[in-house]
C-alpha cells in the first residue's frame, strides 16, 4: 500500500492543478512533495533492514505475456526513494522566487517526473522499470525544451534521442532476458536465476552499459550533458543531475552486477577505465570553465565517473561507497545549482570573472555554499568524504594504479571548486550596484536542509548505510554465484 | 458472411438516400449502420455457425478474419465521423462518398477472409477501385487528379503482377485454395520448382506494393499528398491494415512450409522498408509526405511480425495496426482542420498550435509519442511485442536495425511537437475544431492510452 502511495500520489495529487490558478501552483506542488517526503520517511522507519523486498505488491497485469505489476523496495530502492522525495521539495523551493510562465504545467511536469523516478526505483520487474524509465524522460524533455535557454530546442532534442537510443538497447536486453527466463516472467528475482553463456553476457553487458552510460553519463557518452544542463532551467538541471543521473547508476546495480557476472569479468575493466577517464577528463575541463553552470556540469561527469568506477569494482566497499555517494552527489549538485541560480538571479550573470565579493554581502549564502562545496570536494565530516573514501578503497583493492588516477580527480576537484569559491565569494565585487538581496525564507530553508543533510551523512552515515548494506551484500552474493 | 452482405446493403442504401433530400440523416444512418454491422459481426459468430468454409471453400470466417474485420469496421467509423467537414473539400456528394468508403471496406473484409486466391484478387480490386475514385475526388484540383492517375496506373500494374503470380502458383500446385497449395508445397519437388518460386515472388511484389513496402513504395508519398486528407487517413490506416492481413494470411495459410528462400527476401525488404522510410521522412517538409514515409517505416516494423509467421504474430500485427491507426487518424483529424485554416501542407502549419488549441495539440503530441513508441502508449507495446516476436526468431540484426530506426523516427515526429509547443504561431487566431473531430480525438487518445496500459484487451481476443 505504502509503495503504491509513494508511486502514484504525486501524479494523482497533481490533478489539484485542474482547480487552481497558476499563482498557487508552486504552493500546491510543494505541499504534495512534502507529503510524499513524509510518507517516504515513514516507509524508511517501518523498513526492516534486511535483504528482502518489502512493502511489495504483486498483481497480474498482462496475463497473455505473464507480465505482472510488481513493485516493492529493498534497501537500495529505499535510499533512492528517500533521495527523490527529499530533493523534489527542495527543487520546488528553489523555484519559489521565480515566476514561470504557465506555472501549472511546469509543476505538473515536475510531479510527473517524480512519479516516473519513484517508479524506476520501486519496480520489481523489467517491463515496469522500462515504462517508468521513459515516463521520467518525457517531463524533463518538456521542462528543458519549454522553459530553457536560447539553444534549448536542438540541445534537448539531442538529449532526448540520445537517451532513447540507449534505453531501446536496454529494452532489447530486457526482452531477450524475458525470453530466456524459464517461466517467461519479467520479475527481477526470476531473471537473477538465468544462467547465460559468456558471449551472451558480453553482448547483454554492452546493451545495458550503453543505456546506463548515456544516462549517467560516462565518457565518451557524455556529449549531450553539459549543453543540456546549461540550457535547462535550474530546476530541470537539478532534476537531471540530482536524481535522473542516479537512474543510470541504479540500473547498473540492479541489472549488470547481479545478472551478468561473466560479462563483468570480461568488460568490467573497460567500464572502469572509461569511468576513470571520465573523472580526469571532467575535472580538467571543469577547471577552465567560465560559466558556473557548465563548471558544475563537468564536475558532475567527474563525480559520476568515480561512482560508476566504485560500483563496477564489484566489491563491498566500492558498492556501498557508490550508494552513499549517490546520495551525497544528489545533495551537493542540487545545492551547487541552487547557489548558482541564486547568484544569477541577484547579479544577472553566471560568468565567474564577472563575479566576486559576495561573501561580504551575504555571509549566510557564503556559509551554505562553503558546506555544499566542501561536501562536493569530499572533505572529512561531509557526505562526500564517506562515499569517496569507500570507493577509492574499493578501487585500490581492484587496481592501485587506477585508484591513483581516480584520486587525482579529487585533487583536481578541490582545485576548481575552491577556485570557483574564491573568485565568486571573495575579492572585489566588479558589479556596479552593491546591492545583493539577502536570502528569502524559502531559500534559507532549502539551503539549510541541504547543508544539514550533507553534514549528517558525513558525521553519521550509518543511518543510511545500515538500510542499504544487506541489499548490497545480497546483490554481491548473487553476482558471485 | 452476413457482415459482407449487410455492408454491401448499407452501401446501396446510402447511395439511394442520396436521391432524397435527407442529407442531415445520412451520416447518422451510416455510422449507426456500421455499428450495427459490427455488433452483428461480433455476435453472429456464436449464433450462426459461420466459421466453416463457404462458397466452395473460397472464404472462411475464422478467428483471424473476425478480428481484422472488426478492426476495419471500427476504424472506418472513426473515419466516417469526419466526413461532414470533408464535404466542401470534394466534388463528390456526401452519399456517394460514403458509399465508396463502404464498398471499399467490403473489399477489405474479403481480403481478410479469403481462402482462395481468386477471392484475394477480388477483394483487392474491390478495395482499390473505390480508392482510385476517392483519391481523385477533388476533381477540380490537379494534385488530386495526379494522385488518382498515379495510384491507378501503379495499382493496375501491381494487380497484373498478382494475377500472373497466382497463375504461376496454380501452374505449379494445381490449386487456388490456400490449404491445397500448402499441402502441395510439402512435396519438395513442387516446393523447389522455379515456377512456384517465381509465382510466390510475384505475389510478394504485388502485396508489397499494396502495403507500401520498399522498393515498391514510390506511389505512397505522391498519392498521400495529392489525395484529400481524409482519404489519405483512410488509406494509411484501414487500407494498410487490410493489406497486411491479406499478406499475412497468404503466407501463413499457404506458404509457411516453403524453403527459407522467400524468408530472406522478406528480411531484406523489411530492413530496407524501415530504414528508407525513416531516413526519407526526416527530409520531408510536408506533413502528408512525412506521414507517408512514416507509414512506410511502420510497414517495415509490421513486416517483422510477418517474418515470425505464427499464431502469436497475429496478435502482434493486430495490436500494432490498431496502435498505428489510432495515432494516425488522430493526427490527420487535426491536420485537416489546420489545412483548411492555413491552406498550407507544411509542418509550419502546426506552429504555436499548443497555444491555439491546447487539447488538440496534446492529443497530437500523444499520438506522435505513440507512433515513436514511447510508453505507456499503445505504440510502445506494439513495438515491444513485435521486437519480442523477432527476438524469439533470433532475428537480432533486424531488431537492432529497428531500434536505430525508432530513434530516427523520434527526430521527425518531434519536429511536429517542437513546432506546436516551441515555435511562434503565424497569427493570433485560435483554431476551433468541430465536435465530431473532438469525438474522434477523444476516442483515439483514450484508446491509445488504455491499450497501452492494458494490452490484454486485444491480445486475449486471439486466444
Amino acid at each position: 500500500m505504502i509503495t503504491i502511495f509513494i508511486l502514484f500520489f504525486p501524479l494523482l495529487a497533481s490533478l489539484l492543478f485542474l482547480f487552481s490558478g497558476n499563482e498557487n501552483a508552486k504552493k500546491i506542488a510543494l505541499g504534495i512533495s512534502v507529503i510524499e517526503l513524509a510518507v517516504s520517511i515513514f516507509a524508511a522507519i517501518q523498513f526492516i533492514p534486511d535483504s528482502n523486498v518489502q512493502f511489495a505488491l504483486h498483481v497480474d497485469w498482462i496475463r497473455t505475456l505473464g507480465i505482472s505489476f510488481h513493485v516493492g523496495m529493498d534497501g537500495i530502492s529505499l535510499l533512492m526513494v528517500l533521495l527523490t522525495s527529499f530533493l523534489v521539495p527542495i527543487i520546488i523551493l528553489s523555484s519559489f522566487s521565480k515566476e514561470y510562465a504557465n506555472a501549472k504545467s511546469f509543476y505538473f511536469l515536475i510531479l510527473l517526473m517524480e512519479c516516473g523516478l519513484q517508479g524506476v526505483f520501486l519496480s520489481q520487474n523489467t517491463f515496469l522499470f522500462y515504462i517508468f524509465w521513459e515516463v521520467a524522460l518525457i517531463p524533463i524533455y518538456f521542462i528543458a525544451a519549454l522553459w530553457g535557454g536560447d539553444k534549448r530546442i536542438q540541445v534537448t532534442l539531442k538529449f532526448f534521442i540520445y537517451t532513447i537510443l540507449g534505453s531501446l538497447f536496454m529494452l532489447i536486453a530486457f526482452i531477450y532476458l524475458y525470453l530466456q527466463s524459464p517461466t517467461q516472467t519479467m520479475d527481477f528475482q526470476s531473471l537473477y536465476q538465468i544462467a547465460l553463456s559468456r558471449s551472451t553476457q558480453g553482448i547483454l553487458f554492452w546493451a545495458f552499459f550503453l543505456a546506463f552510460a548515456i544516462k549517467m553519463p560516462i565518457f565518451p557518452f557524455h556529449t549531450w550533458q553539459p549543453d543540456t544542463y546549461a540550457e535547462a532551467p535550474t530546476p530541470g538541471s537539478m532534476l537531471l543531475s540530482g536524481i535522473m543521473l542516479k537512474m543510470g547508476v541504479y540500473g547498473v546495480i540492479r541489472f549488470i552486477l547481479p545478472m551478468l557476472p561473466l560479462g563483468m569479468e570480461d568488460w568490467g575493466n573497460t567500464a572502469i577505465v572509461l569511468s576513470v577517464i571520465g573523472i580526469v577528463y571532467g575535472s580538467l575541463i571543469a577547471m577552465v570553465q567560465k560559466d558556473l553552470k557548465r563548471l558544475i556540469a563537468y564536475s558532475s561527469i567527474a563525480h559520476v565517473g568515480l561512482i560508476s568506477a566504485g560500483i563496477f569494482t564489484l566489491n563491498a566497499q566500492g558498492l556501498t561507497g557508490g550508494i552513499i555517494q549517490m546520495l551525497s552527489h544528489g545533495l551537493c549538485v542540487v545545492g551547487l545549482f541552487f547557489v548558482v541560480d541564486l547568484i544569477k538571479k541577484r547579479t544577472g550573470t553566471r560568468i565567474i570573472t564577472e563575479l566576486g565579493g559576495i561573501a561580504e554581502k551575504s555571509p549566510a549564502l557564503a556559509i551554505y555554499f562553503m558546506i555544499i562545496m566542501l561536501g562536493s570536494i569530499a572533505l572529512p565530516l561531509t557526505s562526500g568524504f564517506i562515499g569517496e573514501y569507500l570507493m577509492l578503497t574499493g578501487l585500490y583493492e581492484y587496481n592501485p594504479y587506477l585508484a591513483g588516477i581516480a584520486g587525482l580527480g579529487i585533487i583536481f576537484g578541490a582545485v576548481y571548486m575552491l577556485n570557483m569559491y574564491k573568485r565568486t565569494m571573495y575579492g572585489l565585487s566588479p558589479l556596479q550596484s552593491s546591492e545583493f538581496k539577502s536570502l528569502s525564507m524559502a531559500e534559507n530553508t532549502a539551503l539549510f536542509a541541504l547543508s544539514a543533510s550533507i553534514l549528517w551523512i558525513g558525521i553519521y552515515p550509518e543511518t543510511f548505510l545500515h538500510l542499504a548494506r544487506p541489499a548490497a551484500n545480497h546483490l554481491l552474493e548473487i553476482a558471485k554465484h | 458472411m452476413t457482415t459482407i452482405v449487410l455492408l454491401s446493403l448499407l452501401g446501396l442504401i446510402t447511395l439511394i438516400t442520396g436521391l432524397f433530400t435527407i442529407k442531415r440523416y445520412i451520416l447518422p444512418i451510416v455510422v449507426s449502420g456500421l455499428l450495427v454491422v459490427f455488433a452483428i459481426h461480433t455476435s453472429s459468430i456464436s449464433i450462426i455457425n459461420e466459421n466453416g468454409p463457404m462458397f466452395n471453400n473460397m472464404m472462411k470466417f475464422d478467428q483471424f478474419s473476425i478480428l481484422f474485420s472488426g478492426l476495419i469496421l471500427l476504424l472506418t467509423v472513426l473515419i466516417v465521423f469526419q466526413t461532414q467537414k470533408f464535404e466542401g473539400e470534394t466534388d463528390i456528394p456526401l452519399p456517394e462518398l460514403l458509399t465508396l468508403f463502404l464498398f471499399a471496406i467490403t473489399g477489405a473484409l474479403i481480403m481478410v477472409s479469403y481462402t482462395h486466391l481468386v477471392m484475394l484478387f477480388l477483394g483487392i480490386e474491390t478495395l482499390s477501385i473505390c480508392l482510385y475514385v476517392l483519391a481523385g475526388s477533388r476533381r477540380s484540383e490537379l494534385s488530386s487528379n495526379e494522385a488518382a492517375m498515379k495510384y491507378f496506373l501503379m495499382g493496375a500494374f501491381a494487380s497484373g503482377f498478382l494475377l500472373f503470380g497466382i497463375t504461376l502458383i496454380y501452374g505449379a500446385t494445381g490449386s487456388f485454395h490456400l490449404a491445397m497449395i500448402s499441402a502441395q508445397i510439402q512435396n519438395p519437388a513442387i516446393a523447389n520448382s522455379p515456377m512456384l518460386i517465381a509465382g510466390i515472388l510475384m505475389v510478394l511484389i504485388a502485396l508489397a506494393f499494396k502495403v507500401g513496402a520498399v522498393p515498391f513504395h514510390f506511389w505512397t508519398p505522391d498519392v498521400y499528398e495529392g489525395s484529400p486528407t481524409l482519404v489519405t487517413s483512410f488509406m494509411a490506416t484501414v487500407v494498410k491494415t487490410a493489406g497486411f492481413a491479406a499478406f499475412f494470411r497468404l503466407f501463413f495459410l499457404a506458404f509457411s512450409h516453403t524453403p527459407p528462400m522467400w524468408n530472406q527476401t522478406l528480411w531484406v525488404i523489411c530492413a530496407l522498408t524501415m530504414t528508407l522510410g525513416n531516413i526519407t521522412a526526416i527530409y520531408q517538409n510536408q506533413v502528408k509526405r512525412m506521414m507517408a514515409y512514416s507509414g512506410i517505416a511502420h510497414t517495415g516494423y509490421m513486416l517483422m511480425a510477418i517474418l515470425a509467421l505464427n499464431q502469436v504474430a497475429v496478435s502482434g500485427i493486430l495490436f500494432y495496426a490498431t496502435a498505428y491507426a489510432l495515432a494516425t487518424i488522430a493526427l490527420f483529424a487535426v491536420f485537416i482542420t489546420l489545412q483548411k485554416n492555413y491552406k498550407l501542407d507544411s509542418i509550419e502549419s502546426f506552429n504555436g498550435f499548443a497555444k491555439k488549441n491546447p487539447f488538440a495539440a496534446f492529443v497530437v503530441a500523444a499520438s506522435l509519442c505513440s507512433l515513436a513508441g514511447i510508453p505507456p502508449l499503445a505504440g510502445f507495446f506494439g513495438k515491444f511485442y513485435i521486437f519480442s516476436l523477432a527476438l524469439k526468431q533470433q532475428n537480432f540484426w533486424l531488431v537492432i536495425i529497428a531500434i536505430i530506426n525508432s530513434c530516427i523516427s523520434v527526430y521527425y515526429y518531434f519536429r511536429i511537437i517542437v513546432a506546436m509547443y516551441m515555435k511562434k504561431a503565424m497569427d493570433e487566431q485560435t483554431i476551433e475544431i468541430d465536435r465530431m473531430s473532438y469525438l474522434v480525438l477523444i476516442i483515439c487518445m483514450l484508446a491509445s492510452l488504455v491499450l497501452g496500459l492494458f494490452p490484454d484487451l486485444i491480445l486475449s481476443l486471439n486466444a
